[in-house]
């Protein structure tokens, strides 16, 4: 004590005592009390975040839709009668959706307000009567009642995000379509139905028809190829170093470059991509832009130092004294690792490659430079189609000038967030039940 | 079991490794370049795809310069077909595509605006470029010398402007709204002062470093490439200004409101007109060697050039394309079809 003034009467009970004890409570209380307020102004950071996205997106889950009688006209089908599933796929089905809607509207002869009367509903709205066809030809010539699409203005109209209220010539609806619509709202032609498209179809031009199966079938397939190459190189190099490497100076040096790889931008990982897969050698061996396959390369990339450092961790966790044992009773170096240490350091490692999935899952830096970051229509069928992740058609839609994209963008991130909670839900869990406590 | 599970584990990793069946030939179309050209050269794609057997082309959103090195760089399958451009290919890039061996076709598509958008419930502005360079160049001409921008309110400017900050938000300059709005805005404003055309006259290199640096003390406030977003904080802020395309702000016609530059509202008939000055052309470029290779190509480009695409009613026009006139587009639509070679 360099404190002076420090009385020799200052013991237990004297009234200085007692001020720095209070003092000292008093501390500990501003701690915990900005702990908490650290914690609730992350929960609220958090809260608003999700409230935002929630708000704005949750519209896009529901589609607006209009009843209309469709006469399955053969003469622009199948004007020759044949049945045969090319000719029917390449119909005029856009000419059944004009007649029919020209139909309820009997006033409407004009030729500039019946266009309009067509752009109630969606361009992509043959699509629907082209599959109906295509699955039972037999419909042709009848005449049903059936709902198709209405379009991204008339959609954004019926879920009050267009204001009637304000001037005709600053809203994308017009006074006229607004009449149309209250007649056939009138009528109850009008519902919201669940937005199907949007889970069941690839990206598109049209709001309406844009879905998002497209870029999850191309993160699935993207993440297949990353898990496929880094789990198994990743946990060879961990199980490598930890158990079998000699300590030197070599391997010290490869510890050194994984853990600077882990801290490596995402970005740089596209770019080696870029030259390494699609460069010649890559070329020659049929690699494209665009491809899943090298998509997942780049990503196993990025995520092989997380896995190697998860799995080191994890492996090092383990008690020396298992490994004595097992070696104790004549186990081979081997044995003790596939039979002992392995198994007991699965959970550690699956934890780790979760993780780092559930990173290459958010990723689109590095796809940007080899070509996944692109409009693309048709499912990716395979690893060597053509195809775009999660992240990138958020990108995407983010920059469209269509109003109606605003609330698929954040439908999009709620769906690409709800993937991203269960794959670490599935970690915790894994740890949860398998993890060993020493 | 680990064993096992190990075990395939590393068969699948090698199986997809070592994956790979040489393909020689594509029935894919693959188009690159600029973000601008994005939404019209995609929505074509996906007529395309839906109308004919060939399969939905797929286009990459990369950039003007970046789709021309990706489209320069040879000939073959693994090269694209098509770029987009939201300028005309430069000397530069022309020369690279021949030294490589490529015979290209230019296709003029139309005409893209680059609108002053405020607040609804912001002031209405009229503008003219020379106002324009004034309120965001680096430094600007004050009796005849130049001086670093001294101007912060609209009103020092021109006391018929509105006496709040000036506060623009714009695109950074990696944009190619960014390059066309220096070039067109500023540059004209630029050279409505005296002493900077006579500069022009003499030292062409100094002309363009003043007429196109863009202040930074905090006045122009780069917002990145998301025009939504811009969208979204003008509303927020009905004393800032928006730099952006034309379609943006027809689409958001409820929230904001186009500045009228040097006398023409950006209305689409005054920028098809070409009464709005600051509008640029947008292009595609088509590798010749390519087409017969590669299905679908030509038929893509006179689906590009149809009547129901880039016509008036078009559906081009309904996702904000400024169409040419009458007549050029016949003549456009007639040399791409044929494939008429580009030279420089």
């Amino acid at each position: 004590m360099t404190d002076t003034s420090l009385p020799l009467l200052d013991t237990i009970g004297s009234k200085a005592w007692d001020k720095r004890l209070k003092r000292r409570y008093a501390a500990e209380r501003r701690f915990r009390f900005y702990g908490a307020l650290a914690i609730a102004a992350a929960i609220g950071v958090l809260a608003l975040l999700l409230v935002s996205i929630v708000s704005k997106g949750y519209t896009a889950f529901w589609q607006t839709e209009i009843a209309l009688e469709i006469t399955f006209d053969g003469e622009f089908i199948d004007p020759e009668g044949t049945g045969d599933p090319e000719v029917l796929a390449l119909g005029d089905y856009q000419r059944l959706l004009r007649t029919a809607i020209r139909e309820r509207f009997p006033e409407v002869t004009e030729r500039r307000d019946r266009r309009k009367l067509s752009r109630l509903l969606s361009s992509g709205a043959d699509t629907t009567l082209r599959d109906m066809v295509l699955a039972d030809p037999g419909i042709i010539g009848s005449t049903q009642r059936i709902w198709v699409t209405a379009s991204d203005d008339v959609d954004s109209f019926n879920k009050g995000k267009i204001d009637r209220n304000v001037p005709e010539a600053d809203r994308r609806v017009s006074d006229q379509e607004i009449v149309w619509l209250d007649a056939l709202q009138a009528e109850g032609a009008v519902r919201s139905s669940f937005n199907t498209i949007f889970f069941t179809r690839g990206d598109s031009r049209e709001p309406e028809q844009a879905g998002i199966w497209g870029a999850l079938v191309g993160s699935f397939l993207t993440l297949l190829v990353t898990l496929a190459l880094s789990f198994p190189i990743g946990v060879l190099s961990a199980v490598y170093l930890e158990e079998f490497a000699p300590k030197n100076r070599w391997t010290d040096l490869i510890e050194v470059n994984i853990n600077n790889l882990a801290a490596v931008p995402s970005v740089v990982f596209g770019l080696l991509g870029l030259a390494v897969f699609l460069g010649p050698v890559g070329r020659y061996v049929g690699l494209e832009r665009s491809m899943p396959l090298v998509g997942g390369m780049v990503l196993a990339l990025m995520t092989l130092p997380t896995i190697i450092i998860a799995a080191r961790a994890a492996i090092k966790a383990v008690p020396p004294s298992i490994r004595e044992a097992a070696l104790g009773v004549g186990a081979s170096k081997l044995q003790v690792m596939t039979h002992h240490v392995l198994p007991l350091a699965m959970p550690g490692i699956l934890t780790g490659t979760i993780i780092g999935m559930a990173q290459a899952l958010g990723e689109t830096a590095p796809l940007l430079m080899i070509g996944m970051v692109a409009f693309i229509v048709d499912i990716p069928g395979w690893i060597d189609d053509s195809a775009t992740v999660l992240p990138v058609q958020i990108f995407i839609w983010a920059d469209s000038p269509e109003r109606a994209f605003v609330e698929r963008t954040s439908a999009a991130i709620m769906v690409l967030l709800g993937f991203l909670i269960l794959m670490n839900a599935l970690a915790v869990l894994l740890r949860k039940r398998f993890e060993r406590r020493w | 079991m680990i064993k096992k599970f190990l075990a395939v584990a590393m068969v699948a990793g090698m199986a997809t490794a070592a994956f790979a069946a040489p393909s020689a030939a594509r029935d894919q179309i693959r188009i690159v370049g600029s973000s601008t050209v994005f939404p019209f050269s995609t929505a074509v794609a996906e007529q395309f795809g839906k109308t004919t057997k060939f399969k939905t082309p797929v286009v990459e959103s990369t950039g003007s310069g970046g789709g021309m090195k990706l489209f320069c760089s040879g000939i073959g399958v693994e090269h694209p077909d098509i770029t987009n451009a939201s300028r005309r290919i430069k000397s530069s890039e022309f020369e690279t595509c021949t030294k490589n061996g490529i015979k290209i076709t230019e296709v003029k598509i139309g005409f893209d605006g680059i609108v002053l958008a405020n607040a609804k419930s912001g002031p209405s502005l009229t503008l003219t470029k020379k106002q324009i360079f004034q309120a965001l160049a680096k430094e600007v001409p004050v009796d005849g010398k130049m001086v670093a921008n001294p101007y912060e309110k609209w009103s020092d400017i021109d006391p018929s402007l509105p006496d709040s900050k000036i506060e623009v938000l714009g695109p950074p300059p990696t944009s190619g709204t960014r390059d066309a709005f220096v070039e067109l805005a500023m540059e004209g404003g630029a050279k409505g002062f005296e002493s900077l055309a006579a500069l022009r006259k003499s030292d062409k290199k100094a002309f363009k470093a003043a007429a196109h640096t863009i202040r930074e003390d905090g006045a122009f406030i780069e917002a990145g490439e998301n025009d939504n977003l811009i969208v979204q904080k003008l509303e927020a802020n009905p004393n800032a200004i928006g730099i952006f395309g034309f379609s943006f702000l027809d689409q958001n016609g409820d929230k904001i409101k186009g500045a009228t530059v040097d006398g023409a509202q950006p209305t689409f008939e005054k920028i098809a007109g070409g009464e709005y000055g600051v509008s640029r052309s947008l292009y595609f470029y088509v590798k010749q060697q390519h087409v017969g290779v590669v299905p679908g190509i030509a038929e893509y480009v006179s689906e590009f050039t149809s009547d129901k695409a880039w016509g008036e009613e078009g559906y081009l026009i309904d996702k904000g394309l400024i169409p040419l006139p009458d007549a050029d587009r016949k003549t456009v639509a007639d040399g791409a079809r044929n494939l008429e070679p580009l030279s420089m």
